[in-house]
């Protein structure tokens, strides 16, 4: 399972997984589209890379999600999936990705609701051996 | 002997009908005090408001007490239908006592026309505000402003609007501050945020925004009601419904990352980390004030352009200008807002900034900042229902400003989750129920009906019916839809 979503009255709650963090985070920005779209309808043509550095691994989270919206907002984009995703840890934690995704039309997709915001309600990253599990609120 | 209820070992007692109160205690600065009925008690029995509304009231600065209006509910830090006045100079501000969607708001407009008049063209009318009102998902506006434009937008808010053509001079004194915070600082938003907000202005987006065709369907009080243009029932209004965009929400996130980042030793000290703030004397508080200002002034001018374009598709299906229909603005109230007022308290006259999340300003007659018009009936407060239900017009009360700030509710707050709301209904069905009730719906999604399925809130007559009977904000007039285009 690369994620499942728990009861939330007024935004949508969601728990991602993975092998590894990098894994979980690229099943956290599906989770957060598919609050919008039906993910395994988009189609995979337009290409965007994705660079966010932050102070800790939450707030990488957060960051990275957040990338999404702006892409969606600025540039229409709107995602299938995360193909790459480097974290790497220095001074900050810094994440590198490529996605693949469509730019968004009402003429080819169906929505549902709009996710105006990743907050950092309830969130966690939760790192296991071979288990790496993140959970999420967006605020729609 | 007082009324008493505990909620998950918290107690709260009557001190008036439908104000429960909980009493200062541990780090609380002030009791918190929750205008409920014990029906919308119940609504919020088992979620986290009450513990929200008690940690909010370890706020710096705090004055009276942290409220709750009657549709509140859980939101994150702050509760929705939360209210807290937080001194000016050795207070704070709160960007979560906002919320994401900074000034998201509604207005509502009259016509002269009746229901009889725009039932057979109905269907037209909604189809050619759907053409003309972008909406849905990242829905792109009809314009392209550049940095310089948007910078202007910005500052000016709705002024910038009418100098360009979109609505008239007199929608400026019928809007919340006119519709320009004077404090918007332009240069304190974000890169980012300036490029989700460039291609959205003059858009209505999605999830629970909406416009709606009403029909004044019952007066409550027909001196005030005329004194607002609203003559008899079966009158037709508009009601606009929406915020400040991406740019809004993502000033909100900016401010939220910023303060984390600035105040981790306040964090420490909080219960909630959602409920961080800047020590109101701080420069950071400044530029949040001034970022928040600039997305509330975004919004107010995204308000006046829809406007416009519904003046408009009504100018084209009567084929008569809009001032001969007689489209003037009733008003334009926030509800997402912190705002720097005046207000006495113990006696002294003070500035504070009063965060209203979810909660709508209801100021009273003779109050400075109401314009000349309302001077005398007080201020036109809207509170929109959801998508197919009543939605309803009050005035502002002396009791409100002396005991909420002047606030009131702002809505019907939601009691099922979109994910339950998907489960349970379908968009289509939705759709052909509400047109059963004669209630056309245009929205860009069959899903998106769902989710705002009329089900998933709360009752919004016991909602105003508690507001007026505790008198923070008295019913004017009520409203229904006959046609929905829905974000």
């Amino acid at each position: 399972m690369k994620y499942k979503f728990l009861p939330h009255t007024a935004d949508a709650k969601f728990q991602a997984y993975g092998k590894t963090a990098e894994e979980a985070f690229a099943n956290a920005a599906e989770a957060m589209t598919s609050v919008m779209v039906d993910v395994s309808k988009i189609e995979a043509k337009v290409k965007k890379k994705i660079s966010v550095s932050s102070e800790s691994k939450e707030a990488l989270l957060y960051d990275f999600l957040e990338q999404f919206l702006i892409l969606l907002d600025s540039d229409q984009f709107i995602l299938r999936e995360v193909t790459k995703i480097k974290i790497s840890k220095g001074k900050t934690y810094k994440l590198e990705a490529e996605a693949v995704g469509d730019k968004f039309s009402y003429d080819k997709y169906e929505t549902m609701t709009m996710v105006k915001a990743v907050t950092y309600n309830d969130m966690f990253i939760k790192e296991e051996k071979d288990k790496v599990t993140v959970q999420v609120v967006v605020d729609v | 002997m007082a009324k008493t209820r505990e909620f998950g070992g918290i107690k709260l007692t009557e001190v008036e009908k439908h104000v429960w109160e909980i009493p200062k205690s541990g780090n609380m600065n002030v009791p918190a005090r929750i205008f409920a009925s014990e029906k919308l008690l119940e609504r919020i029995e088992g979620d986290k408001t009450i513990e929200q509304a008690k940690n909010v009231a370890c706020m710096p600065g705090i004055y009276k007490a942290a409220m709750t209006m009657p549709d509140a509910h859980q939101g994150y830090g702050f509760p929705i239908g939360g209210v807290a006045a937080l001194d000016a100079k050795d207070g704070a501000i709160s960007p979560g006592g906002v919320g994401y969607d900074i000034n998201c708001g509604v207005r509502m407009l009259l016509t002269n026309l009746t229901k009889d008049e725009v039932e057979p063209v109905k269907v037209k009318l909604i189809e050619q505000i759907f053409k003309e009102v972008p909406s849905g998902l990242g829905s792109e506006g009809k314009i392209r402003v550049d940095d310089k434009t948007l910078k202007e937008v910005l500052k000016k808010g709705s002024r910038w609007a009418v100098e360009n053509g979109y609505g008239w001079p007199e929608d400026l004194e019928r809007t919340e501050s006119n519709g320009e915070i004077k404090e918007a600082d332009p240069e304190t938003i974000s890169k980012e945020a300036m490029k989700r907000g460039r291609p959205q202005l003059g858009s209505l987006g999605a999830g629970n925004h909406f416009l709606e065709i009403q029909v004044v369907d019952k007066i409550f009080d027909k001196k005030i009601a005329k004194e607002w243009g609203i003559e008899k029932e079966g009158q037709v209004t508009v009601m606009i419904h929406c915020g400040s965009r991406g740019l809004g929400h993502q000033t909100c996130s900016d401010f939220l990352r910023r303060m984390e980042h600035e105040y981790a030793d306040i964090i420490k000290t909080l219960p909630d980390r959602e409920l961080v703030y800047a020590p109101a004397n701080s420069q950071t508080a400044k530029d949040y004030f001034g970022a928040m200002s600039a997305s509330a002034n975004y919004a107010w001018v995204n308000r006046q352009m829809i406007m416009h374009w519904v003046r408009g598709a009504f100018e084209k299906v009567f084929g008569k200008s809009a001032k001969d229909l007689g489209m003037h603005l009733v008003y334009d109230v926030a509800h997402n807002m912190a705002k720097l007022e005046e207000h006495e308290i113990d006696g002294k006259k003070r500035k504070v900034y009063v965060h209203r999340k979810g909660a709508t300003r209801a100021f009273p007659a003779g109050h400075p900042e109401l314009p000349k018009i309302y001077q005398k009936t007080g201020q036109p407060v809207i509170i929109p229902g959801s998508m197919g239900t009543a939605s309803y017009l009050l005035v502002g009360t002396e009791k409100g400003f002396r005991e909420t700030f002047g606030s009131t509710a702002h809505g019907a707050g939601r009691v099922m989750s979109r994910h339950e709301a998907m489960r349970q209904f379908r968009g289509e069905q939705v759709k052909a129920d509400l047109e059963k009730k004669g209630i056309y719906v245009r929205s860009a999604s069959w899903k998106g009906i769902a989710e705002e399925a009329p089900g998933v809130y709360k009752d919004i007559d016991e909602v105003v019916k508690v507001s007026h009977e505790v008198g923070i904000g008295n019913l004017v007039v009520r409203v229904v839809p006959i046609g929905v285009v829905k974000g």
